[in-house]
């Protein structure tokens, strides 16, 4: 369980996280999303103790993070970005040096080191020195290290990055089974992985959160109304004309000319679906309807719309 | 405090794993033990054990800081301070792991620097007092040296700059005494001037005389250090 009310981090002039409020309960993946500089690994930072919030409160595990940081921080894992690592230490003896650090018992030590090494597939370079080792597998060594106290709370800054696509499929599983019984935060920049792990979106922008919710209600709350493709064939004018004078479009543009055909972007006002209508349209005036589809609204639509802060209808938008 | 021996050990050994200590430790012993020879066995004139403490301090005040330029320094680079600081440890848990773990290295270094006056000592008559109360007094200065090479290293990224730092500092309160000499000062101000020369202690210990003075004088720079490099660990916590 994490509480964060109201946390805003200055640096000297710059705000880099600007009161932002949000829960994640246990058996939640909450994947933040953002920009780069939007102020993920600084709330990161704050809610694990490494540097404390200008206001606010924090609250993981039940105890504040900023009188109680110990006892915070026994509970939590954390993967710092790029997972730094010492690397002058061999893999084992750094996992037993986090273990040790983390007054794991002795008897119980061998265990939670044999239970990482299985999780984390780290059988082939368990004789080998951190330095020696790929940027795939001192990411899988800093997921070790944040799990080897099976702690109630995950924090993880992108967990998958400089990954190949299969050791990303691993560490997304695992990321999900972990999600059932723990609270696990992870960010990313990379859209698809919250759409395969995450129950839960939080997309931050300049240090503020634009939107938060299970990944249905965000992706249908970033667009305003929906968009429908058209191709047509025939003038433009009379398309034009006929476009403007149907109720429930709110504007619509031109894209693209092929081959006669006309690509027109309808975006209708509300929630409301055109796509009837359109053909009606097309079909009563007798002009030729070419194609005609509705776009699905996808995370990323909703994620440039958020983070860029432009209006639907002037940014060309890829089908 | 079993956190500040795990600290401790991985700090420890973490020395071995460097070539470069190796390599400072053989020029150290090499220095030391010629200087053993040249002074003591060799002697040209009387008092020879005291020059050979004499300039062992020189071999601390370059040895000591090539030891410890990394201890901080080293976490921030690899930007490892994040991993150590969100472990539930204390900032002053880590600094002190860390700070004995120096001390046991220079320990095992004067202790490697003491077996050739001790088994020429073993031969003839020796005079233990001088010879005990000197390496007392080169440790108390080496574990001084090492509070402020650590705190120093904890102010920056680079080694270097952390070696240089730490030079200055040990330089400068070796030679605070001689170099406020040729100031006219007022007669409280060369009693400071004298108290805080860290090399006007170390002489009255290398005589044989251990006063409660020189070792609280030792245990407070190490303190000031040491709260020094709390702070500058905990430095991120204001920005």
């Amino acid at each position: 369980m994490i509480e964060v009310q109201n946390i805003t981090k200055r640096f000297g002039p710059i705000t880099a996280v600007d009161g932002v409020s949000f829960e994640v309960k246990k058996g939640e993946v909450a994947g933040f999303l953002g920009p780069n500089g939007a102020g993920k690994t600084t709330i990161m930072r704050i809610l694990t103790g490494f540097i404390p919030a200008t206001e606010g409160t924090a609250k993981l595990a039940g105890y504040d993070v900023f009188e109680n940081s110990l006892e915070v921080r026994k509970r939590v894992g954390y993967l710092p970005e790029n997972a730094p690592l010492y690397l002058d230490m061999g893999v084992v003896e750094f996992l037993d040096y986090i273990a040790s650090v983390r007054n794991i018992p002795p008897q119980k030590r061998k265990a939670s080191l044999e239970r990482m090494i299985d999780v984390c597939g780290l059988q082939t370079v368990l004789k080998q020195e951190i330095s020696e080792l790929s940027h795939g597998f001192r990411q899988r060594v800093g997921m070790a290290q944040a799990m080897i106290h099976d702690p109630e709370i995950l924090i993880m800054d992108e967990p998958t990055s400089g990954l190949d696509p299969n050791q990303i499929i691993g560490i997304r599983s695992l990321i999900k089974e972990l999600g059932r019984e723990k609270t696990v935060i992870l960010s990313t920049h990379i859209l698809s992985e919250v759409e395969a792990t995450c129950s839960r979106v939080i997309i931050i922008d300049r240090g503020k959160i634009v939107a938060d919710g299970s990944l249905d209600e965000v992706t249908k709350r970033g667009k305003k109304g929906k968009v429908h493709h058209l191709r047509v064939r025939g003038d433009r004018p009379a398309w034009e004309k006929k476009l403007k004078g149907l109720a429930g479009v709110r504007s619509f543009t031109w894209k693209e000319e092929e081959g006669g055909l006309n690509l027109y972007e309808v975006f209708t006002e509300g929630d409301r679906a055109l796509g009837e209508e359109l053909f009606r349209l097309a079909a009563d005036s007798g002009m030729t309807l070419a194609e005609l589809f509705q776009e699905k609204t996808t995370l990323e639509n909703v994620f440039t719309q958020l983070t860029q802060n432009q209006e639907p209808g002037t940014r060309n938008q890829k089908p | 405090m079993s956190k500040i021996l795990a600290i401790f050990k991985k700090e420890f050994k973490g020395y071995f794993n460097s070539l470069m200590a190796y390599f400072f430790i053989v020029v150290f012993l090499g220095v030391v033990n010629f200087l053993f020879i040249w002074f003591v066995l060799f002697p040209s004139k009387q008092a020879s054990l005291r020059e050979y403490f004499e300039f062992f301090i020189y071999g601390l005040w370059i040895f000591v800081p090539a030891i410890t330029m990394r201890t901080w320094a080293e976490e921030r680079k690899l930007k490892t301070d994040e991993l150590l600081l969100t472990l539930p440890v204390r900032d002053y848990e880590a600094v002190l792991g860390k700070y004995f773990a120096s001390l046991a290295f220079l320990c095992l270094v004067l202790a490697l620097s003491a077996l050739a006056p001790i088994s020429v000592a073993l031969v003839g008559s020796p005079d233990w007092g001088p010879i005990f109360a000197g390496y007392l007094g080169l440790f108390l200065l080496g574990a001084s040296f090492a509070a402020i090479g650590t705190a120093a290293s904890s102010m920056t990224e680079n080694q270097f700059i952390a070696f240089l730092l730490t030079v200055v500092i040990c330089v400068g309160l070796l030679t605070i005494e001689e170099l406020c000499a040729m100031l006219p000062l007022p007669d409280f101000l060369v009693f400071l001037v004298t108290f805080l020369d860290i090399g006007h202690h170390f002489n009255s210990i290398g005589r044989g005389v251990i006063d409660s003075r020189d070792v609280i004088y030792y245990l407070s720079v190490i303190a000031f250090f040491l709260f020094l490099n709390v702070r500058a660990v905990e430095r991120r916590k204001w920005a």
